[in-house]
């Protein structure tokens, strides 16, 4: 690039000495003039022109290719953060709960844990929070042990199942968080559940294999 | 004196059901008050403040007063024809039981006024008494004489004409006057033995001024001392109850007045106990399923967290008698146990209770500090059960029968020791139920709605528990004699009461 920069300045004064005997001047006046050096000037010219097109096209390349590969990281980060709130909400699913009782269910309460068994086998770095809650119903001391009741039978069916008992914390918040605040049976359904958090090591998540 | 003929008219005129039930009932003596026999729960006879004045033929008395009286009868008047007598003694819920008592009047002044509508209600409420109402109220002097202006001790030498026989006339047996002392930070109030035409007591009390925060306690604690002057039992007027509210911790006294919030708004509050001393509290501070327990000076508004709670989930703690100790329930990766730590000395974390696939929780000590009595759910389903304080010698404590009685939960041991209140499942409903702690002998005292969480009156008599009965969970008191319920708390939703031992003046003036 350093180098080019004489070389334009000579041929831009080449141009204009050109012009101004060609334009500028009555043409009897045309003192004789090498043409070869002309041409040759002009050739030289348009091979410069052509190098700096060339270099242009292959910045222009680059800045091209640089955004395809932005666009595509960002589009793969797009895809691995769709995936892991995917997963994160896969993993949130509510394990429900018969009145005053502890046990997993077979069934849908099982699929669910089935889920979050592959979530964490798939995610070895995952640790997982699991929140206890209860319904109005029961005592109010009794229920903050009886959502304990309920996020222990959780941990246990999964590390029952392989999965490190480090990697699994349990909290109970006994009746203080129903997420239905009506006093029926549809809402008190609702408010027996485990709820399930990432407590760490969830900034990427996978899906588990044949999910 | 039309009054008190027109008020048993009224009670007579109502009297068909109450003579089915207590028709049976011996006259017993005053002097050894009964329970009423039979589980008959919460009698609804005298569900007094919240009773409709349908057929009541009061004019100008308070209205509690008259309805209380109505309620109850005024007791058997000497003219009455002795058969009619014997008649009247079955229709009026043993009226030996509760002796009229009768808050004379006065003019000393404003305070006095307040002092007196104070006392009175607190009598009242002590339910140890028919409280005898009369039209005019505080216009009629009966008897008293006005306290004379000048004089040095005019005060204290003002002795009243006592008209004993009119008293009597009214049903009283026993009357109240409150005047002042010559010392203007003192009140006196005298209890009057009508049948003995004579003096009983003298209480000269101190009194804090209208405005100070402290003057209504110290009205409340003349009425505990009338109280014990006439039964020979302390009253539970000077007393307050803590209870959540939405997550905060408030504080009401037991008659109802000056509601306070306690905790500070960002955090939330669960499972309130009294220090022994009435001047701290005890409570959890939950947080994203964690909770630790603070004590709380009421006076210096200072808040410590008790250490070894600061990890996990420690919620319902109950402490000693002396103070020392305070045990807990702590939930975690081994279920939830009863804890102790040592207040006093701020160190020694026990784990009182080895339940494996069993949960323990929700203690509550004995008066003497010996035992503790707590839920298990080792049955199956949560019961009471009973161990000695250092965790040995588990057992259960109040009986069941196996896949019949519900859930019972909740357990506080009486201050006299020789009951446990708790709540028990009743088909899908909670119910407050009384225990017996030698006999075992259980009795179900509420029926009405869903009733938890009871907590004793230092009196040992009341229990103050939660009650949906009006739609919202609220605050209610029961007189475990009686049967009589009434309403303490009436905002939102008030839940997990706890009764503060008698309070006692940091400094009496």
């Amino acid at each position: 690039m350093r180098l080019s920069v004489p070389i334009a300045l000579t041929f831009g004064a080449a141009v204009m000495v050109a012009a101004a005997c060609g334009g500028g001047q009555p043409e009897d006046v045309t003192p004789a003039v090498d043409s070869a050096a002309i041409r040759d000037s002009i050739r030289r010219a348009d091979s410069l022109a052509a190098v700096e097109a060339a270099r242009r096209d292959s910045i222009e390349r680059a800045r091209m290719e640089e955004q395809r590969i932005r666009r595509e990281r960002e589009e793969a980060a797009r895809r691995e953060r769709e995936i892991t709130v995917a997963v994160v909400a896969m993993l949130a699913e509510h394990v429900n709960f018969d009145f005053d009782k502890s046990n997993i269910r077979p069934g849908q309460d099982t699929e669910l844990l089935e889920t979050k068994l592959g979530i964490m086998q798939a995610n070895p770095a995952l640790q997982v929070l699991i929140v206890g809650h209860c319904d109005e119903r029961g005592s109010d001391e009794y229920n903050m042990a009886l959502g304990m009741r309920r996020a222990l039978s959780a941990k246990k069916w999964l590390t029952d199942r392989g999965i490190d008992e480090g990697r699994i914390t349990v909290r109970s918040m006994g009746e203080e968080q129903p997420v239905d605040a009506r006093s029926n049976e549809d809402a008190w359904a609702k408010n027996r559940r485990d709820e399930f958090a990432v407590a760490g090591g969830g900034t990427v998540l996978v899906r588990p294999s044949g999910m | 004196m039309t009054a008190p003929v027109s008020t048993r008219a009224a009670v007579a005129g109502r009297g068909g059901s109450l003579s089915l039930r207590a028709s049976d009932a011996p006259a017993h003596h005053p002097a050894h008050p009964v329970p009423p026999t039979g589980a008959a729960p919460e009698s609804p006879r005298c569900e007094a403040p919240t009773r409709p004045l349908a057929n009541c033929a009061r004019r100008a008395a308070p209205i509690v007063p008259a309805i209380l009286t109505l309620c109850v009868a005024v007791p058997v008047v000497a003219q009455e024809p002795p058969v009619e007598q014997g008649v009247r003694i079955g229709i009026t819920y043993t009226p030996g039981l509760r002796p009229g008592m009768l808050v004379l009047g006065g003019t000393y002044g404003e305070r006095l006024d307040s002092v007196r509508a104070i006392v009175t209600r607190d009598l009242e409420l002590s339910d140890r008494f028919e409280m005898i109402s009369l039209p005019g109220g505080d216009s009629l002097l009966l008897g008293l004489t006005q306290l004379s202006a000048g004089g040095d001790d005019t005060a204290g030498t003002a002795i009243p004409f006592v008209n004993y026989s009119l008293y009597a006339a009214l049903g009283a047996e026993w009357a109240v006057s409150l005047t002042p002392e010559t010392d203007s930070t003192r009140v006196r109030a005298t209890l009057y033995d009508v049948r003995g035409e004579t003096p009983r007591e003298v209480v000269r009390s101190g009194l804090r001024p209208l405005d100070s925060p402290d003057f209504r306690m110290s009205a409340h604690r003349i009425a505990d001392e009338l109280v014990l002057a006439a039964t020979g039992e302390p009253g539970f007027a000077a007393t307050r109850l803590l209870f959540i509210q939405r997550g905060r911790l408030y504080r009401v006294d037991a008659d109802g007045a000056d509601l306070e919030v306690i905790s500070p708004p960002e955090i939330t509050a669960f499972s309130p106990e009294w220090m022994p001393d009435a001047g701290r509290v005890v409570y959890s501070e939950l947080s994203e399923g964690r909770g630790r327990i603070v004590v709380h000076d009421l006076e210096t508004e200072e808040r410590r967290a008790v250490p070894p709670t600061a990890e996990l989930l420690n919620y319902a703690a109950a402490v000693s008698p002396t103070g020392e100790l305070l045990a807990f329930a702590r939930s975690g990766d081994d279920g939830t146990e009863v804890y102790r730590y040592n207040l006093a000395q701020d160190c020694c974390l026990e784990r009182l209770t080895v339940g494996r696939f069993s949960d323990n929780l929700s203690p509550t000590f004995s008066p003497d500090g010996r035992q503790i009595a707590y839920v298990s759910t080792r049955p199956g389903l949560p019961q009471i059960y009973v161990m000695a304080a250092d965790g040995t010698g588990q057992e259960l404590f109040a009986p069941f029968d196996y896949g019949v009685t519900g859930s019972s939960n909740a357990p506080e041991w009486s201050p006299d020791g020789t009951r446990i209140a708790f709540h028990r499942d009743v088909q899908g409903s909670l119910q407050v139920f009384i225990m017996d702690s030698r006999s075992r002998a259980v009795r179900q005292l509420t029926s009405a709605g869903r009733n938890t969480d009871p907590t004793w009156a230092p009196d040992g008599r009341h229990l103050a528990f939660v009650s949906d009965r009006t739609g919202r969970r609220q605050i209610w008191v029961i007189d475990i004699e009686t049967g009589r319920v009434r309403q303490l708390t009436t905002v939102g939703d008030a839940r997990l009461p706890a009764w503060s031992p008698r309070i006692v003046m940091p400094t009496e003036p």
